[in-house]
């Protein structure tokens, strides 16, 4: 029942399975943002209060979303690599910050590109465009920990156990700023909650959240067999896989 | 010789206690720090003293993050550098006491001196009389939570020979919210707030991370140490 697990322990394994993957990831992104981008620019009718400008959210909403779920990934895989002393786990991770990384500036700038026609300001200190920033630092943080160390594997150590840190710290700092919100600004400018959306509008956002997984899919396959090929590149295994 | 668990928990710490204040500048260097990051303020912004009120409790938090920060680099370094570490490792007792014991010790010297400095800086800055116990209740809080961080940190980067930018930007990101409780705190007080609502989730925090960050700071020094 086990064996798939343990077979993720192999490079060559890892490595034929991100390259078996990672089309298959990349063909369907690629129809699930094409939809979403049709229907959400074209087909979605304006917003009433917000004309075409919301329709920004169709790249902010699920980059904000993915910076989150990476950070959770690499975390996770972090963990599988130290708890179980599978190396591959530290490949991922490694493949997964520099995406999260950015995703979460992706969210930054388009919510600041936001701001600008809806608060007429291109920055304000929101609680979610503020955690934001406190996530990208997080990450700047694990991508940094990993290349000080000289010994390669001490630095995938350091990171994954920095990145357990950081995903237990990321609740307690989303509502720590969102209190801090609470207590240093009365009014709040244009809240950006959820509003109920009609179908027309929904359903390119959920396509693109669904495109924005697969693509973060498809560029970690990639990324992973890079990593993998760069971690390995004294075995054997990848002397014939380069030549071939 | 057999050493009971807190016999070398109250050991541990007393060298620690004993290797400070046979060094005083080392002693003296954050609080001086702290003072100097809290003239920097009133000199780069205002002279107004009721401007700098408003500001103070944010300053004043800056400011002792920083000068803790500042410290937190030597907390397992001339152990690590020395030996001492390894030796201690090999001990028998649990590395997780030692780290305990060290974090603690360092607090002591640190952040309980950064309290008692407090009420000085806060007079320059304006903070009235009435705040001071709020204050120096948060930051005392703050700087034990604070320490905690830094040694997961200060584990993690105890290898490196230019560690000390990384480990800022390792443990400023996750000191945020003792900021933000800390200082915010401090402003309810100041305003005539009643604070308690900031102090119980900074002592949550507190709670929170001296059960849990001693165990993550001993597997970064185990990372650091093999």
């Amino acid at each position: 029942m086990w064996t798939w697990f343990y077979k993720l322990a192999s490079p060559p394994y890892v490595y034929g399975a991100a390259a078996a993957l990672a089309p298959w990831f990349l063909g369907l992104a690629v129809l699930t943002i094409g939809y979403g981008l049709v229907a959400g620019l074209v087909f979605a009718p304006p917003d009433y209060q917000q004309g075409d400008a919301f329709r920004i959210i169709y790249v902010h909403a699920p980059s904000a979303w993915m910076s989150l779920f990476s950070y959770t990934s690499m975390a996770i895989a972090g963990a599988i690599a130290l708890i179980w002393r599978i190396k591959m786990g530290h490949a991922v991770a490694a493949a997964s910050a520099p995406i999260g990384a950015s995703f979460t500036l992706l969210a930054l700038v388009t919510g600041s590109l936001w701001g600008r026609p809806m608060w007429g300001t291109y920055w304000a200190w929101d609680p979610r465009l503020t955690s934001e920033l406190i996530l990208l630092f997080l990450y700047v943080g694990v991508m940094s920990l990993r290349p000080a160390f000289e010994d390669p594997a001490r630095g995938d150590r350091a990171a994954a156990l920095l990145g357990i840190v950081g995903a237990v710290n990321v609740p307690i700092i989303h509502y720590s700023v969102q209190w801090w919100n609470s207590l240093h600004q009365g009014a709040t400018v244009a809240k950006l909650g959820k509003p109920s959306m009609p179908g027309s509008m929904l359903l390119p956002l959920l396509s693109m959240l669904v495109g924005f997984m697969l693509f973060y899919g498809a560029v970690l396959c990639m990324r992973v067999q890079g990593e993998v090929l760069n971690r390995e590149r004294q075995a054997k295994w990848v002397r014939e896989a380069i030549k071939s | 010789m057999n050493v009971g668990t807190f016999e070398a928990f109250t050991l541990v710490v007393r060298r620690e206690l004993c290797l400070s204040f046979r060094r005083p500048d080392q002693l003296l260097q954050p609080l001086v720090f702290f003072l100097i990051v809290t003239t920097l303020f009133p000199l780069g912004l205002s002279l107004q003293l009721s401007l700098l009120r408003d500001m103070a409790p944010g300053v004043l938090w800056v400011a002792a993050l920083l000068s803790s920060l500042l410290s937190l680099d030597a907390l397992f370094k001339s152990d690590a550098d020395d030996g001492t570490l390894e030796q201690l490792a090999l001990s028998g007792q649990g590395l997780t006491l030692i780290v305990v014991a060290k974090t603690f010790a360092h607090w002591l010297v640190t952040g309980v001196a950064l309290v008692l400095v407090s009420p000085v800086v806060a007079t320059a800055l304006g903070i009235p009389g009435s705040a001071f116990a709020t204050m120096m209740l948060s930051l005392g809080l703050g700087t034990l939570t604070l320490s905690w961080l830094g040694a997961i940190g200060a584990g993690l980067t105890v290898g490196l020979r230019r560690g000390n930018v990384l480990l800022s930007l390792i443990v400023l990101p996750l000191a945020m919210p003792l900021l933000i409780f800390g200082a915010g705190a401090t402003d309810r007080a100041l305003s005539g707030v009643s604070p308690l609502g900031a102090l119980y989730f900074l002592a949550a925090l507190c709670v929170f991370t001296c059960t849990l960050a001693p165990f993550a700071a001993t597997a970064a020094l185990r990372i650091s140490l093999e």
